[in-house]
């Protein structure tokens, strides 16, 4: 899979949508609900159960991270899966966010 | 990544709400990129390096922003206020393009090969008009510039700024939370399509995923009559809209309750102005944002947290944040440098220096950033102690008296305090003895300024340098209409009224 900046995937196993905001250093494999996850375009519906392990949900515009890797995903549509990379739960990027400027 | 994406995702995510215009007949974000799909085949058909635009605001704008970056083709508004002779020359060098022009402006464009152009009535029929089309799918575009801004080109030919697609996505990404709005809300943009801030205005909001409503051009009573018509709760001012906004709903009566947020940008806010503002709008925050259109828009912003405790404080170097820009962007770096490079201290002067992903520091054929990335960007100012930063103007005009480097904005900063001084300048004027001269330009509430009070008060609080020699009192300053003030005008005309006194 490669997770290029801009990227756009879908959960396997839940309705989460994802774009790639920072490529990881070296290949790997994103996850959510431990699955990995498919292209946006993928035809299939999600399907199968997601891991109780990785079943903290995404959420919509919540940015996610993997510091190891430096991967970093937003979460474009929420779901239940979810996300990890390698294995490795990501973790919500807590930015406060800026007031509007233009 | 590229700017069509932000439109995507937002659709995907929220295709049925309220994207661009009236609430009675706007896009919604599904229609508003099935539309702007549409537009790039069309783009995309005629096969032309460049998009241009020649036109007031409105909703064929943000469409064709998009349109222009689905199809891979450089997005390029020309200030329609140019003499016809100046807008020819930088049609001429759009080209090969397709121009959509507003039908009035039409016949100030001369043919030139290689320009097709479009009427906009004709343009907004076809694409804008009508039943919402099924979207079209086209492949990832590959050209990675996606807006060509000219600059005003104050001295010599405009230079063509590059903003590419990943300048202003990382700029967006980094400063507004996807879909962070809530859906009532809107922005009213009042800043012409040809500025920076018209277009970041359009892709933050879209991520956002804000309701934009335009103004075709800005008068005050316009403004304020669509900002309490359309509930708007966000929009950006320059400095001298804000206190004709102020007057038409003195005048009015109107309270504008929706309103949230207020930012401003683009020149020095008088303080007067802002206490005014911070006064008739108590439940409006305020947000003074300072950008370039070589950095993809806001490198810092002082936010309404900022401005209230400056306002309130007793600490004179609190107190004095009003006037500053407030605090970088922490997805940027930013340094004060010294002419020879090395940074400089805590309340010393320099050039402001910048550095991050959202800055471009380029122009066609020539890159202005240096290869470590940091862009100087000619601002002079410095940072105090808590790290705001005080912007000072352009380097170029700093004054140069006998050696001494001396900034018109500190001075300037001083008579804004005097209530008599409803807007001024300090120059520098070329002098035998010194090199230059300070001078202040100023415009009297009373008609008769106590400039005897005034130099004595710069005295005390700076220092006898700094104060100017000669006092011309205007009627007004000439800006322009974005806010900025013409200096270069205005020392032209003083150096010849010097000159022939």
């Amino acid at each position: 899979m490669e997770l290029k900046p801009g990227s756009r995937w879908k959960s396997a196993v839940c309705d989460a949508q994802l774009v790639v905001v920072r490529p990881p250093s070296a290949a790997g494999e994103l996850q959510c609900g431990g699955a990995p996850v498919l292209p946006i375009d993928d035809a299939s519906a999600p399907s199968g159960a997601v891991d109780p392990a990785f079943a903290e949900g995404v959420l919509i515009g919540k940015r996610y991270t993997d510091e190891a890797s430096g991967i970093e995903v937003l979460g474009a549509k929420a779901g239940k899966g979810s996300l990890a990379f390698d294995g490795t739960p990501m973790t919500i990027k807590g930015a406060k966010p800026l007031p509007a400027s233009d | 990544m590229r700017t069509p994406l932000l439109l995507d995702i937002a659709a995907d995510a929220c295709s049925d709400r309220p994207a661009v215009g009236g609430r009675a007949d706007g896009l919604d974000f599904a229609a508003y990129r099935a539309r702007a799909s549409r537009v790039a085949a069309w783009l995309a058909g005629k096969g032309k390096a460049n998009t241009a635009f020649l036109g007031m605001n409105g909703d064929a704008l943000p469409v064709l922003l998009f349109a222009s970056g689905m199809a891979g083709t450089p997005f390029v508004p020309l200030n329609y206020r140019l003499a016809d002779a100046d807008l020819n020359k930088l049609v001429a060098r759009t080209a090969p393009a397709m121009l959509v022009a507003d039908d009035d402006m039409l016949a100030r464009i001369a043919p030139v090969d290689g320009v097709e152009l479009v009427a906009r009535s004709d343009f907004e029929a076809e694409f804008l008009r009508g039943e919402v089309p099924e979207p079209v799918l086209l492949d990832e575009a590959e050209n990675d510039i996606a807006v060509l801004l000219f600059t005003s080109g104050t001295t010599g030919e405009p230079k063509a700024a590059v903003l590419r697609h990943g300048n202003l996505t990382s700029y967006v990404m980094s400063t507004v939370e996807f879909l962070g709005a809530d859906e009532d809300e809107a922005a009213l943009v009042s800043v012409p399509s040809y500025h920076i801030a018209g277009i970041s205005a359009i892709l933050t909001a879209a991520y956002g995923g804000r309701r934009i409503v335009y103004l075709p051009a800005f008068t005050a009573e316009d403004w304020v009559a669509t900002a309490a018509r359309e509930g708007i709760t966000h929009a950006m001012v320059v400095p001298t809209m804000l206190d004709r906004i102020l007057d038409v709903m003195a005048a009015t009566g109107e309270t504008l309750p929706a309103l949230r947020a207020l930012s401003y940008g683009g020149g020095k806010m008088p303080e007067a102005v802002i206490a005014r503002a911070l006064g008739m709008l108590p439940h409006v925050a305020f947000v003074n944002a300072y950008g370039l259109t070589e950095t993809s828009s806001t490198i810092a912003l002082l936010g309404a947290e900022d401005h209230r405790a400056a306002f309130a404080s007793d600490d004179p170097v609190v107190r004095r944040r009003i006037a500053s820009v407030g605090q970088p962007l922490p997805s940027l770096e930013l340094e004060i440098r010294r002419e020879d490079g090395s940074c400089c201290d805590v309340g010393e002067h320099g050039e402001i220096h910048v550095r991050g992903e959202q800055v471009s520091g380029e122009y066609l054929h020539k890159k202005a950033i240096a290869d470590d990335g940091w862009f100087a960007t000619n601002d002079a100012g410095w940072l105090d102690a808590g790290g705001y930063l005080f912007v000072e103007g352009r380097l170029d005009d700093v004054i140069v008296r006998g050696g001494e480097n001396i900034s018109p904005g500190e001075i300037e900063d001083v008579l804004r305090g005097f209530d008599d001084i409803a807007d001024c300048a300090v120059l520098g004027i070329p002098c035998e003895k010194w090199g230059e001269k300070v001078v202040a330009v100023i415009v009297s509430r009373s008609g008769a300024p106590d400039t005897g009070a005034m130099a004595a008060t710069i005295k005390a609080k700076l220092r006898s340098t700094k104060t100017p020699e000669q006092w011309f009192v205007r009627d007004e300053l000439p800006y322009n209409e974005t806010g900025k003030l013409l200096r270069r005008v205005l020392k032209a005309e003083l150096a010849e009224e010097v000159c022939a006194g």
